[in-house]
């Protein structure tokens, strides 16, 4: 077997840590602890991650809180048994309400841009045209944003892939050629890439620019404190401000609270926790919310899966996960009309490739057997663009932790038979041998015609016929209008003074694209609001900022 | 047919039955302080995995009796572990699935299955997860997706499944 990985390879962030970067695991603390400081994010991922380079930067002092570890390169050992169980939200099996969604979510420093697939778009600018049009969000038109896109392309090196596409992609590209479908190359933030194809496990060569090796490591270079093991349970509210941030520690599996907690008294409160952790604290805080929207308008880009078996090596667990996209379906079905969706491949490692085969038994084991010819299109819906697909909603369960309800609607459904149709016919047309659109016992089929036929008649239904997401969006949504939107168009919450929401939640509707950049350039662009406001002499930049006051010694 | 007032009569039932089941288990068992992880450890719980395992796998496990002992052994360490892994009320809901499936009435009724989970036959096992699999119950359908999630995770992340089914594991990084 091989041997593990990542030996001798450079470790920036134990380097850090070792040359005295504030880092906290709440895991171990013998005693409760308060921290003091200008502003607390909740949350290290695309969010959390951008604001804290920006606020730090103006010379404020920053603490980040985190739930799930502090793992770096030197842990990211390629293997799927440790990565989903460590890195992800609920080991990787976090469901809907009602099971029927599985939902794939970073929980680790560095959230989501540890783990995600690296792919990097800019917002369609459709969906930014919708949302000026139909959400009352003002200030993020393309032309507004287009700065902050280059900004934020520019510091996580995000660029078209150059690389050829592994098969798993070529494939895609090809079958969708044959069927008269555009495609493209899809921009990755990878800086010296080896085309590993582990993008999910971890990047263990730190060549994706995730913010775990990006702009957390320059917030803690100017004195950021990160704490991490710590589950942000609620804000003290004192009139119309936010006090402080209360926290639990966890423990060192992060499965329960231990009986510690952290508390961080600010100036200013940001959180950026995802669009189910983010609502979900607000809504543990019990804080203003007179026309019952958070956690309201929850989106998924619900996905589905289509198994194809070629007749030449595919080796979807190796190369750039995913490189080549289509967006016919999202280009030539405007909101409004039925749903749209983009194509894209998927990774297959052994874990992967068997929870997604259905079934069991023999026919199972012969699926799992052709794994190295295995190739998977995924096709991620567009939801919250028409009335009949208004998403879901985060409930607090009984532990106060949360649970999102997502109702799958009929018009859902008929955007998923549309693409297990899309997908079957681009694979056959790719050179197919067999079609498994991933639904029931996972029949597959011999040609397009009879997949096609068979996908007509599927009862297609929440749980006999697996949905997925990895991309979880809205709930605190933005705009001007407080009896429709949580936060402002700064970012900030309607009704109280120093609360923002910097992270997915803000969406007021899915992106229509895997959405990493856009939380980056949003976020960038609020960020940099949320600093000149706290810091108005200081916004400009490194050498005009005061150093960080003291904090109190992390007990470790 | 199944109509929507079956379908949540029957979900009612289910909820019903879970509960009774579990209320059952932990007055014939006090939890332990460490309750929520009796699923992963309760001898009951081992005893439905070890059934549903060669079932799940057949055609996959090795066909040597030691190798194949030892494969259920490791699965049944790591789902063991995937489970301790889990948020709590997760936990919670596996184990009064297993606490369900444990009880005699529930599991001739429910998983058709006659014989104690040790001594059930692999046909009438297969028969079991066969119709949880396409039961248009939410309970067994969900339920099923949990196992089939569970084993075929713990099989395929241990690197003894990978050289039959041809993946050659991580590259190796370094010179």
């Amino acid at each position: 077997m091989t041997a593990p990985a990542a030996t001798g390879l450079p470790d920036p962030v134990r380097a850090g840590i070792a040359g005295g970067w504030r880092v906290v695991d709440a895991s171990a603390l013998e005693r409760d602890q308060i921290l003091d400081a200008d502003v607390a994010i909740v949350g290290t991922g695309a969010g959390g991650g951008t604001a804290a380079e920006i606020l730090a930067m103006a010379g404020l002092r920053v603490v980040l809180i985190e739930e799930g570890p502090l793992r770096t390169s030197s842990d990211f050992r390629m293997r799927e048994s440790e990565a989903y169980a460590d890195l992800y939200q609920e080991s990787a099996a976090r469901r809907t309400a009602d099971k029927a969604i599985g939902i794939m979510q970073g929980r680790c420093v560095g959230g989501g841009t540890t783990v995600n697939w690296t792919s990097s778009f800019r917002t369609p600018a459709i969906t930014l045209e919708t949302w000026a049009r139909a959400h009352g969000v003002s200030g993020l038109s393309p032309a507004a944003l287009a700065p902050y896109f280059a900004r934020m392309e520019e510091r996580l090196s995000i660029a078209p892939w150059e690389v050829s596409p592994n098969e798993n992609n070529a494939a895609l590209a090809r079958g969708a050629a044959r069927t008269g479908l555009s495609t493209a190359s899809i921009p990755r933030n990878v800086k010296g890439c080896w085309n590993l194809g582990y993008c999910g496990m971890g990047c263990p060569v730190n060549a994706k620019q995730s913010m775990l090796v990006t702009t957390i490591p320059a917030a803690l270079d100017r004195g950021a404190t990160l704490v991490t093991r710590a589950r942000a349970h609620a804000f003290a509210l004192e009139r119309d401000r936010v006090s402080a941030l209360t926290c639990v520690a966890m423990d060192p599996q992060g499965v329960r609270p231990t009986a510690r907690t952290v508390t961080v008294r600010a100036r200013a409160f940001v959180a950026a926790g995802g669009a189910i952790g983010s609502p979900a604290l607000l809504l543990r805080s019990a804080v203003p919310d007179p026309h019952g929207l958070i956690g309201k308008r929850t989106f998924l880009h619900p996905t589905v899966v289509s198994v194809a078996l070629m007749r030449d090596r595919v080796d979807a667990y190796s190369g750039a996960p995913q490189s080549t996209y289509s967006d016919h379906f999202i280009e030539t079905l405007p909101p409004g009309g039925p749903m749209g969706f983009k194509l894209e491949s998927a990774p297959v490692h052994p874990i992967l490739g068997a929870i997604t085969v259905p079934s069991h038994g023999a026919s199972h084991a012969r699926w799992m057997r052709e794994l190295p010819h295995l190739q998977v299109a995924i096709a991620l819906l567009r939801d919250g663009f028409h009335p009949e697909s208004p998403g879901g909603r985060v409930l607090l369960q009984d532990d106060g932790t949360p649970a999102l309800d997502y109702p799958l609607t009929p018009y859902v459904w008929d955007g998923v038979r549309r693409a297990l149709r899309t997908m079957a016919q681009v694979q056959f047309a790719a050179g197919a041998t067999r079609v498994m659109p991933v639904h029931g016992d996972g029949t597959a089929y011999a040609t397009w015609s009879e997949a096609g036929a068979a996908i007509d008649d599927f009862a297609l239904a929440p749980l006999a016929t697996p949905v997925v997401s990895a991309h979880v969006m809205g709930g605190c949504p933005l705009g001007g209008d407080p009896r429709r939107a949580v936060v402002d168009d700064a970012g900030r919450h309607h009704h109280l003074a120093n609360l923002y929401v910097l992270d997915a939640s803000l969406f007021p509707t899915s992106i229509g694209a895997n959405p990493q950049l856009s939380i980056y350039g949003i976020v960038a662009k609020l960020a940099d609001g949320l600093a000149a406001t706290l810091a108005p002499a200081s916004a400009g930049g490194p050498g005009a900022s005061a150093q960080p006051g003291p904090l109190p010694p992390a007990d470790l | 047919m199944v109509t929507r007032r079956t379908f949540l009569v029957a979900g009612v039932a289910g909820g019903a039955a879970l509960a009774a089941a579990y209320w059952l288990r932990e007055r014939r068992a006090p939890p332990t302080a460490a309750g929520a992880q009796a699923a992963s450890v309760d001898p009951d719980a081992q005893a439905i995995m070890a059934a549903i395992i060669p079932v799940l796998l057949d055609g996959a496990l090795p066909s040597e009796p030691p190798a194949r002992a030892a494969a259920r052994d490791e699965i049944l360490r790591d789902a063991g572990a995937a489970i301790r892994g889990l948020p709590p009320i997760a936990q919670r809901e596996l184990a009064q699935l297993f606490a369900l499936l444990a009880l005699p009435p529930a599991r001739i009724a429910l998983a058709g299955v006659t014989s104690p989970w040790a001594d059930a036959p692999p046909a009438a096992v297969a028969a079991f997860l066969d119709r949880w699999r396409d039961s248009g119950w939410k309970l067994q359908r969900s339920a099923y997706d949990a196992l089939h999630q569970l084993v075929f995770a713990a099989w395929y992340g241990n690197p003894r499944s990978w050289p039959a089914i041809g993946y050659a594991g991580p590259p190796a990084l370094g010179s």
